[in-house]
């Protein structure tokens, strides 16, 4: 900005005092610059705080929507944002990821028109809303299914609910107590703040108990992302991993679940899914702040609708009307 | 400017007055940010010492999620990768540092330092990428452990980034022993090695242990390669074959969860409590490294 303007381009001044002085008013107007940034910025900065309660929440009218949560879903919100941008060109959405906590943190703080969520709002956070005068409005998105990984090397195929939830206690160490080799199990997990932590320790060690204290074994991997679980589950055949179903890839094997070990073994599949045969799945949501209205009630219709073709692409399972 | 002549001096006087201060209020501001900091750590992290109780606190389970807050398991890993990093670095950075300024020909120095420079500037994440998928697979593969990211993993790559400081540091340790010591020992028929052995590391010995000091500062502040290589599981690092097994550390917890804490909540006070922790281990490492200084200075770099 400074440097397209500045004299120093000029071809003209060649003398060195010359250059100096030009230097100098340079550096006092890049000073100035400066300052104005600062006070611009520290204004912007003051911005939120004093207009959250006399503006209506960002979604009026509004050509950005804003968009951030879960990061289950940012792949899938990603790619309707895209799409959708093709078939209204006057519309800006922007994603972001971070988690679940973090964008209904954002909602309930006005700075985002949708969150994505990987659980329906927690009671102290739907408070927390209300208490900033913002009413949650719940949209079922997509299904996601947890898909449990190995390695390809490893002979299990199949695990009952019981044998995960054993595993992931610390119960069961070994693979041959599974039916696989003599091999130490390697636990992966997401990390602890992950929707998908909470889900698969309520679904899965918990078993759906709403009494049981189960918890992950102390010896499971925290891993930081998702590629971290799946660069450790192609590269070691000690491992086991979850995932969502949208970030599995051909290198990692799948393994079938089944409730005990009369029932049928179910791979993860869009069928499965959707006739709930496969076990370990949840509904995937955007929680707008009160009833969207303008381009947003636009974009959130065309998601439950035409949007539902790219659930498929991205390996999630569309919902079913 | 040439017109100026007469005022010229009264304007200078004044701007080195102007350039002073500004110096002088930028020198002292680095006291007022580390107190700030430090402020702002014990207004963020003391609640959780009150608000939490102490059984909990210094408990062995790690499970923000479940207000189970025990803090062991991470302050061991800390200190288990900590200490087996230096154990590894240290001999490797003082042999370096002594080959350096002992033994090496000039050109060969000339090219050695700044490569050992250049190590120093490799960012962690990058050092982090290279443990995840090239020395965790190869240490479980050679090992026969279950799996690569281990407390070991974690270690070799932290000794590598503290390496480049320690060698330095004892580098310049070496280069205040005065010629006239080793003269004294080759003239009394030492060999180099002898030399090198029983006269020069003695003398350079509080040089030395600084270095080892300012490594640890290194490696257990690191972050980033230790999230990516330890495997981040809060388990106590407790026997000898805990070594080829995952651990937590201090900084990897704060920074894996610090993004999607709620403000405010005992979690949130929790991670300031961890960073309090780590700031006062760290400032006694400083500390000792201090001292190590200040006996140099008082005996006059000989001892």
């Amino acid at each position: 900005m400074i440097t397209d303007t500045s004299p120093l381009r000029n071809p003209t001044l060649s003398t060195s005092a010359r250059t100096f002085i030009q230097h100098r008013s340079l550096l006092f107007k890049s000073i100035r610059t400066g300052w104005f940034l600062l006070l611009a910025a520290f204004i912007a900065s003051c911005q939120p705080s004093s207009s959250s309660t006399d503006t209506p929440p960002p979604s009026e009218e509004s050509a950005i929507i804003e968009n951030k949560g879960s990061d289950t879903l940012v792949n899938l919100a990603l790619a309707w944002a895209e799409a959708y941008r093709r078939l209204a060109p006057d519309v800006r959405i922007s994603v972001t990821g971070g988690g679940t906590g973090t964008g209904i943190a954002a909602m309930i703080n006005g700075t985002v028109h949708i969150a994505n969520a990987s659980r329906e709002m927690k009671a102290e956070e739907k408070t927390a809303a209300q208490a900033n005068g913002i009413n949650p409005v719940e949209f079922t998105v997509a299904r996601d299914a947890i898909v449990v990984v190995v390695n390809p090397r490893n002979p299990v195929n199949q695990l009952t609910l019981q044998n995960i939830s054993d595993i992931y206690t610390g119960k069961i160490t070994n693979w041959n107590s599974v039916g696989g080799e003599d091999r130490p199990i390697v636990l992966l997990s997401r990390e602890s703040n992950s929707g998908t932590y909470v889900y698969f320790l309520e679904r899965v060690i918990r078993m759906n108990q709403k009494k049981s204290d189960l918890l992950f074994s102390p010896e499971t991997l925290l891993m930081p992302s998702s590629e971290g679980i799946s660069s450790e589950v192609r590269q070691n055949p000690n491992a086991i991993g979850y995932d969502g179903l949208g970030y599995v890839t051909a290198d990692m094997k799948t393994i079938a679940v089944a409730k005990d070990h009369s029932g049928p073994h179910v791979l993860p599949a869009i069928a499965t899914v959707n006739d709930g045969s496969y076990l370990i799945s949840r509904s995937l949501y955007m929680y707008t702040a009160g009833q969207p209205s303008g381009k947003t009630a636009e974009f959130m219709n065309w998601i439950l609708t035409d949007g539902q073709a790219l659930v498929i692409k991205l390996g999630f399972v569309p919902i079913v009307k | 400017m040439l017109n100026n002549k007469s005022s010229a001096p009264k304007s200078i006087s004044s701007f080195e007055f102007a350039i002073e201060a500004i110096i002088r209020v930028l020198g002292f501001s680095t006291i007022g940010f580390v107190l700030l900091i430090f402020l702002f750590l014990l207004k963020e992290g003391v609640p959780f010492f009150y608000k939490t109780d102490l059984i909990n606190i210094f408990g062995t389970r790690w499970y923000p999620t479940f207000d189970l807050f025990g803090t062991l398991p991470l302050i061991l890993g800390s200190v288990a990768i900590t200490v087996v990093a230096v154990i590894m670095a240290l001999p490797m950075g003082v042999a370096t540092a002594v080959f350096i300024r002992e033994i090496a020909p000039g050109w060969v120095r000339e090219i050695l330092k700044p490569m050992i420079e250049t190590l120093a500037g490799i960012p962690s994440v990058v050092i982090g990428f290279f443990g995840m998928t090239v020395i965790a697979p190869m240490v479980r593969e050679t090992l026969g452990v279950a799996t690569g990211l281990t407390i070991f993993t974690g270690a070799v790559t932290l000794a590598y980034m503290a390496l480049p400081t320690m060698i330095s540091v004892a580098e310049d340790a070496l280069d205040t022993v005065p010629k006239n010591y080793r003269d004294a020992a080759l003239a009394m028929g030492a060999t180099k090695w002898q030399t090198i052995r029983h006269v020069v590391l003695p003398a350079a010995r509080s040089g030395i242990s600084m270095a080892v000091m300012l490594g640890m500062g290194r490696a257990i502040g690191e972050t980033m390669t230790v999230m990516m290589v330890t495997g981040n599981a809060a388990r106590m690092p407790l026997g000898l074959d805990a070594l080829f097994k995952p651990i937590r550390t201090m900084t990897a917890t704060i920074a894996a969860e610090m993004g999607e804490v709620a403000g405010g909540s005992i979690h949130y006070h929790a991670l300031f409590g961890i960073g309090i922790v780590l700031f006062v281990l760290t400032f006694f490492i400083n500390l000792a490294a201090a001292r190590a200084i200040f006996q140099k200075r008082r005996k006059g770099g000989l001892r």
